[in-house]
C-alpha cells in the first residue's frame, strides 16, 4: 500500500508538487524566523559575552530606577577611586576602568548615521588593558590622543572612512573633528545592526562625556581558582552606593534580558507564518479532497481486492506524509533565503539589529519538519476517512456519490457552531476585562481561527449566490464561456467554497489591518494637527532617537523668532513606577497645544524649580491634587520633590509628553546627560523659505538633528504608521501567494475532471481561446468569493478591535482605495491562478479528451 | 460460539459441493412507487471448478445479482453463501477479510491502477493481505496470461487486451475460492475478446478455478460449463455447456418476451 502511495505521488508529480507548495512558504517562515532571531540573539549574546571576556567581575554605575535605557549614559557613572581600591585586593589579577557612553559619528554628507534606535556606541580604550577588549582592528590603530578616534567597520565601509581621514563625531555639545585611527569590529560578530562604535583614548572619553574622575565600569580579573561569585562578594563592600557589581555571568545575563525584543519580534514573525500554515491548510485540506474524489474508483478498486478501509486511509495519509515531509524539508532550507528577505525587510523599517553567523538550530529542523508535516497529515484527515467511505461497489458503478457520513445530519448546525465559538472567544479576547494578555491573545487567536473554519463550511451554502453576483460581469464580457464559468463556479459548492476561504484568510486579514490602519491613521493625524502647532520642529534624523540640547541655543539666537521649546526626556520613577519625564521651558505652551484642566498656557513658566504639570487622568488616579507634594527619583538616586501645579488632558493618539512635566532648568540639574526628544521654534511670519533659510543655517554645526516644518514633522510622525502597514502586507502577501496555489490546483483538478466534457465542448465548436477564457472566468469568479467573504470578514474584525479600542479614540474606517486594491488585486490573483490550468485544458485533444475515461 | 454459528451455516452449502450459492435473492431499489425491483427471488449454486455464466438481456439484474454474490451490494432478502460463509451478514472487515481470501474480481474495464506496472498490479491484491507472492506460481501465472515480456510495463502502455490479461492475473494470483467477472469482453474488440475467453476457459481447465461471469456476449456465454438466463429478476432458464448459436436462440427468445 506504501508502494500504492508512492507511485500515486509520482504518477501525479504537478499536483503533488503544487500540493507541497501550500506547506513550503508556511514552513519556510516558520524556519526563517527561527534562523534569523537565533542569528541575532547569537550576535547579541556574542556581543555582550566578548565585552566581558577575560572579565570575572564588573563594576556597573547603578540606576536606582529600572529602566529600559543602559544606566551608564543616565547616572553618569562613578567615582574613579574605585578601581584604585579594587586593584588592592589580593584576589585580584587585574581591573580597568572604561567609560562606555553615546557617541554619533557623522557622515560625510554632514548628517549623523542613522540609527533607528539602537546605540550609537561610543567606548574607551587603554592600550595597557588588551586583555579586556573585545574590540578587534581592521585597519590602522587604536587611538592615542585627543584628537583620534577608531571606528566601527560597517560605519567606515559605508562613508569609506579610512585610517587618516577627518570625521566629525557628536558627543555632547557641538561636533568635533578627529582623525581616524583605525576601523574596528566587534569580535567574531558578523554584523552590530545599525549601530555604530567610536572608540577614544580613555582621558579623551572622560572629557567628552564630563565623566573626568569617573568610570562607568570597571572590569575585574581574578587570580588563579578564585570563584567570580566570591570575588564580586568582595568587591562589594568596597563600592559607593551610585555602583555595583556583578559577576561576569550575571553581568552578560542582564544584558541579554535587555534583548528581550527579540522575542517578541520572533513571536509576531511566528504568527505570520502560523497564518500561512493555516491557509496552507486549506490548500492541503482541499487538494487531497478533490484528488480522493476523483480516485474514487481506484480506491474502490482496491477496497474490491482486498483492501481494508484502514489501508485506503493509510494510503491517502502516506501520501500526505510524504507531500508534507518533502514541503517541510524544502521549506526548512528556504528559510535560510527568507531569513535574508525578513532581514532586509525589517532593516528597511529599520529594525537593523546585530548578527552572528548564521545559526542553525536543531530546534529550527525539528520544529520546521514536525509542524510541516503535522499540518498536512491534520489536512489529510478528513480526506483520509472520507476515503474510507469510498464503497467497494463504486469500482463498478459510473460517478458513483460518496456516501455521507453517519455524522452527516450534524453537519450543518455544526457548521454554524463552529462560526458561532469563533465570534464568542473574539468578543471574548477582545472585550471581557481581567483576563490576561496571554489569555486574551490565544482567545482571539483561536477565535479568529475558528471564524475562518466556520464561515468556510458555511460559505458552501453562500457560493451559489455569491457566484451568480460576482459572475455577473463574466458572462457579460466572457460571452457564453463567461456563462459556462458561472455555471461551473456553483457546480461544485463546497470545492469552490473551500478554494475561495484560502484566499479569504489572507483577504480579511490585509482588509482588517487596512481598516485598522486608516483609523489609526486619523486618530495620529486629528492628533497631531491639534497638538503640534509650532511653526518649525527640530528632531534626529529618524525623528525619536533623543539628540544633545545644545543645538536649543543656537535656535534661541536666530534672528525672528518668537519662542524656541525643547522637550527635555528622560526616565524616572513616581508613584511606585518607571515613567517618562518631560522636561519643558516656559514657551511650551506655545508650541505644543495643551488643553489645560487646572492651569493655563503661562503655568510652564511659572513652575519655579519643584512645580510639576500631569495629565488630568493620571493624576486623578493617583489621588495628586493641585498643591500636593509627591515625589520624583531619577536613575542617578536623585530625588525630587515636587508639587502639582497644574493639570492638562492629553488628546487621544500619540501623547506629546511623559507621565510627568518637570521645569527644564531642574532637569538639567538631575539628569547628567540631559536630552531632547524634540524642539520647536515659533518663527515671525511663520513658515518661510527666508526663516528655514535663517534655522538652517543656524543648526550647520549639529548634524544629529533634522529641521522640519510644521507640516512635514507631521508626516515625519505620522509615517511609522505607513511603514508598519507596508510590513503587515508584506509578511501576509505570503498567505495570499499560498492561496493562490490552491485555485491553481482546484483548476488543475478540475480540468482533469472534466476532460471529456471539454472534449465535448471542443466537438461541438468551442475555440480554445473560449476554452482559456471559460477557465479564466471560473478563476477570477472564485477568487472573487475570496475577496468578498475576505473583506466582509476583515471588516468585522477590525469592527471588534475598534469597539475594543474606543477609549484610546481609535475609531471604524472604511479603507475605500485599499479595498478597491484588494478587489483588483482578487482579480489579477485568478488571472494568475488560472494560465496554468487554461493552458492544459485549451490543449486537450478533442478525439482523446471524448475517448477518456 | 461464533465458531458454532459458522459451522452451522456452512452445512447446507457445503452439502453439495457449491462454493457460491444463493438462496432467494431479492433486491428492491427506492421506496414506495418509484421501487423497482431488480431480483425477485434468485437461488442458484455455483460448484466447485464450474465456469458458470449469467446472462440477460440488459435490465434483467444480471449486475445486481453479480454485485450482491461478490459482497458489494447487499440483497434486500435471501443469503449469498461464499465457502459457506454468509455474506450477507458480514461487516466490513469480514468482508474484508472475506475477498482478500475467497474473492476475485475482474471488471469491464479492467481497473488497473495507472501507477503501477503489470507485475505489481498483479501481486497487488497479495501485497495488500501482507503476503509474499510465491515466485513459481507467479511465473506459471504470467506466463499463462501471456505477460512475460511486459512485466514492467504500465497499463498505458498496454493494449485493452493486454490489460485484461493483466486484470485476470490479478484475480488469480490469490487462488481465491470463486472468480467475479463483469462483462470481461464487454469494452474489447472480438478478435481480443476470444483470447480473453481462450484465457478464462484455460484458467478454470488449468486451475479448476471457479468462475461466475456476467456477460451479454452469446460467444462469452458459450464457454461456461453452465448458463443461467435471467430475465426481470428471475433465473428463466438454464443451458448446460452449448454453442453461441444455442444461446443466441435463447437470448432471442428472451427478448421476444
Amino acid at each position: 500500500m506504501i508502494q500504492v502511495a508512492l507511485r500515486g505521488l509520482a504518477g501525479r508529480k504537478l499536483r503533488s508538487a503544487l500540493t507541497a507548495l501550500a506547506i513550503v512558504l508556511g514552513v519556510a517562515m516558520i524556519s526563517g524566523t527561527f534562523i534569523l532571531t537565533d542569528t541575532i540573539n547569537k550576535g547579541f549574546t556574542t556581543i555582550f559575552t566578548e565585552s566581558y571576556k577575560n572579565t570575572s567581575a564588573v563594576i556597573t554605575a547603578r540606576s536606582t530606577i529600572s529602566s529600559s535605557n543602559s544606566g551608564a549614559a543616565l547616572t553618569g557613572g562613578f567615582p574613579a577611586s574605585v578601581l584604585d581600591q579594587v586593584q588592592r585586593l589580593p584576589d585580584v589579577a587585574a581591573a580597568a576602568g572604561s567609560i562606555t557612553d553615546t557617541a554619533k559619528l557623522v557622515r560625510r554628507n554632514g548628517s549623523t548615521f542613522t540609527t533607528h534606535g539602537a546605540p550609537a556606541i561610543a567606548v574607551s580604550y587603554q592600550p595597557h588593558e588588551e586583555r579586556f577588549n573585545p574590540l578587534v582592528l581592521v585597519a590602522g590603530s587604536f587611538p592615542t590622543s585627543s584628537s583620534e578616534v577608531a571606528i566601527d567597520k560597517a560605519s567606515a565601509d559605508k562613508e569609506h572612512y579610512k585610517p587618516g581621514d577627518t570625521i566629525r563625531v557628536i558627543a555632547r555639545g557641538p561636533e568635533r573633528v578627529f582623525t581616524v585611527s583605525g576601523i574596528v569590529k566587534f569580535g567574531t560578530v558578523s554584523s552590530i545592526g545599525a549601530a555604530t562604535i567610536a572608540v577614544f583614548d580613555l582621558q579623551t572619553a572622560q572629557q567628552l562625556f564630563n565623566k573626568v574622575g569617573k568610570f562607568d565600569a570597571v572590569r575585574v580579573a581574578t587570580k588563579g581558582n578564585v570563584p567570580e561569585s566570591k570575588l564580586a562578594a568582595e568587591i562589594r563592600p568596597l563600592l559607593p552606593p551610585t555602583a555595583q557589581v556583578r559577576t561576569a555571568e550575571a553581568q552578560v545575563k542582564q544584558e541579554t534580558k535587555d534583548v528581550g525584543f527579540v522575542g517578541v519580534i520572533q513571536k509576531i514573525l511566528l504568527g505570520f507564518g502560523g497564518v500561512a500554515l493555516f491557509v496552507g491548510a486549506f490548500v492541503i485540506f482541499n487538494t487531497i479532497s478533490i484528488t480522493v474524489a476523483q480516485r474514487m474508483r481506484e480506491l474502490a478498486t482496491l477496497r474490491t481486492i482486498g483492501a481494508s478501509r484502514r489501508q485506503v486511509m493509510l494510503s491517502v495519509l502516506g501520501e500526505a506524509l510524504i507531500v508534507g515531509a518533502l514541503g517541510a524539508l524544502t521549506g526548512l532550507f528556504l528559510g535560510f533565503g527568507l531569513a535574508v528577505g525578513l532581514d532586509k525587510l525589517m532593516a528597511a523599517i529599520g529594525i537593523d539589529l546585530p548578527k552572528s553567523a548564521t545559526v542553525f538550530a536543531t530546534r529550527t529542523v525539528v520544529v520546521s519538519l514536525i509542524v510541516g508535516i503535522a499540518i498536512t497529515l491534520l489536512s489529510a484527515l478528513r480526506p483520509a476517512l472520507r476515503a474510507t467511505r469510498v464503497p467497494p461497489i463504486a469500482a463498478v458503478r459510473e460517478g458513483a456519490d460518496l456516501p455521507p457520513g453517519r455524522l452527516a445530519f450534524l453537519g450543518p448546525p455544526l457548521k454554524a457552531i463552529v462560526a458561532a465559538a469563533g465570534i464568542a472567544l473574539l468578543l471574548y479576547g477582545f472585550f471581557v476585562h481581567g483576563i490576561s494578555v496571554t489569555q486574551r491573545l490565544v482567545a482571539m487567536g483561536v477565535g479568529a481561527l475558528l471564524l475562518f473554519v466556520g464561515v468556510a463550511l458555511i460559505s458552501a451554502w453562500l457560493v451559489p449566490p455569491l457566484a451568480s453576483v460576482l459572475g455577473w460581469p463574466a458572462t457579460k464580457i466572457g460571452g457564453s464561456a463567461g456563462s459556462l464559468a458561472r455555471a461551473n463556479s456553483i457546480r461544485n459548492p463546497g470545492r469552490t467554497a473551500s478554494t475561495a476561504a484560502a484566499l479569504m484568510i489572507g483577504i480579511a486579514l490585509v482588509t482588517a489591518v487596512a481598516a485598522l490602519a486608516s483609523g489609526i491613521r486619523n486618530t495620529v493625524h486629528d492628533t497631531l494637527r491639534s497638538t503640534f502647532v509650532a511653526d518649525y520642529a527640530v528632531t534626529s534624523p529618524d525623528g525619536f532617537t533623543p539628540f544633545a540640547p545644545a543645538s536649543e541655543k543656537a535656535l534661541a539666537h536666530v534672528p525672528g523668532v518668537i519662542a524656541v521649546s525643547g522637550e527635555r526626556v528622560g526616565d524616572g520613577e513616581a508613584f511606585g513606577k518607571t515613567v517618562q519625564v518631560s522636561g519643558v521651558n516656559g514657551d511650551v505652551a506655545k508650541v505644543i497645544h495643551m488643553d489645560w484642566a487646572q492651569g493655563s498656557n503661562t503655568t510652564p513658566a511659572q513652575l519655579g524649580a519643584n512645580g510639576a504639570i500631569l495629565e488630568k487622568t493620571y493624576a486623578k488616579n493617583r489621588d495628586v491634587g493641585i498643591g500636593d507634594p509627591f515625589t520624583l527619583q531619577t536613575p542617578a538616586g536623585t530625588k525630587l520633590y515636587l508639587v502639582l501645579k497644574g493639570t492638562y488632558v492629553a488628546p487621544k493618539g500619540p501623547p506629546a509628553f511623559g507621565s510627568v512635566i518637570i521645569p527644564q532648568r531642574t532637569f538639567d540639574r538631575v539628569y547628567p546627560q540631559p536630552t531632547n526628544l524634540f524642539e520647536f521654534v515659533n518663527m515671525r511670519g511663520g513658515v518661510s523659505d527666508a526663516n528655514t533659510k535663517a534655522l538652517k543655517a543656524a543648526l550647520t554645526d549639529f548634524p544629529d538633528v533634522k529641521l522640519q516644518t510644521q507640516s512635514q514633522f507631521r508626516s515625519n510622525q505620522a509615517k511609522f504608521i505607513n511603514q508598519l502597514l507596508a510590513l503587515l502586507y508584506v509578511l501576509l502577501a505570503l498567505s495570499v501567494i499560498i492561496s493562490l496555489f490552491g485555485i491553481v490546483n482546484t483548476l488543475v483538478l478540475t480540468v482533469f475532471e472534466r476532460t471529456r466534457e471539454l472534449g465535448m465542448l471542443r466537438a461541438v465548436g468551442m475555440t480554445r481561446r473560449q476554452v482559456r477564457r471559460m477557465i479564466r472566468h471560473e478563476s477570477v469568479i472564485t477568487a472573487l468569493i475570496g475577496a468578498a467573504l475576505g473583506i466582509g470578514l476583515g471588516f468585522f474584525i477590525a469592527f471588534l478591535v475598534t469597539q475594543a479600542l474606543k477609549k484610546d479614540g481609535i475609531g471604524f474606517a472604511v479603507p475605500t482605495v485599499s479595498v478597491v486594491v484588494f478587489v483588483i488585486a482578487a482579480i489579477v490573483a485568478g488571472l494568475l491562478a488560472a494560465i496554468l490550468p487554461a493552458r492544459r485544458a485549451a490543449r486537450l485533444n478533442v478525439l482523446e479528451a471524448l475517448q477518456y475515461e | 460460539m461464533a465458531q458454532t454459528a459458522t459451522e452451522t451455516q456452512r452445512a447446507p452449502a457445503a452439502a453439495d459441493g457449491a462454493v457460491v450459492a444463493a438462496t432467494d435473492l431479492t433486491r428492491r431499489y427506492g421506496q414506495g412507487d418509484t421501487a423497482v425491483d431488480a431480483l425477485r427471488g434468485v437461488s442458484l449454486q455455483v460448484r466447485r471448478g464450474e465456469l458458470a455464466a449469467v446472462m440477460g438481456p440488459s435490465g434483467s439484474g444480471k449486475s445486481t445479482l453479480m454485485h450482491i454474490l461478490a459482497g458489494l451490494d447487499r440483497a434486500t432478502s435471501g443469503e449469498v453463501y461464499v465457502d459457506g460463509t454468509a455474506v450477507g451478514r458480514l461487516n466490513d472487515t469480514e468482508l474484508t477479510r472475506l475477498r482478500r481470501k475467497h474473492i476475485g474480481f475482474v471488471f469491464q474495464f479492467f481497473n488497473l491502477l495507472p501507477m503501477l506496472t503489470a507485475e505489481e498490479n498483479i501481486v497487488l491484491p497479495l501485497s495488500i493481505a501482507g503476503r509474499k507472492p510465491d515466485k513459481q506460481w507467479l511465473a506459471t501465472l504470467i506466463g499463462k496470461v501471456g505477460l512475460a515480456d511486459r512485466r514492467t510495463h504500465r497499463p498505458a502502455e498496454l493494449s485493452g487486451g493486454q490489460q485484461q490479461r493483466v486484470a485476470i492475473a490479478r484475480a488469480l494470483v490469490s487462488q481465491p475460492t470463486v472468480v467475479f467477472a463483469d462483462e470481461p469482453t464487454g469494452n474489447l474488440d472480438s478478435a481480443t475478446s476470444e483470447d480473453i475467453l481462450r484465457l478464462m476457459r484455460d484458467s478454470v481447465d488449468t486451475f479448476g478455478q471457479t468462475t461466475v461471469m456476467v456477460t451479454h456476449d452469446p460467444r462469452a456465454a458459450a464457454i461456461a460449463d453452465r448458463i443461467l438466463f435471467l430475465a426481470d429478476g428471475l433465473i428463466v432458464r438454464e443451458l448446460p455447456r452449448s454453442d453461441p448459436a444455442d444461446v443466441l436462440a435463447v437470448m432471442n427468445e428472451l427478448n421476444a418476451r
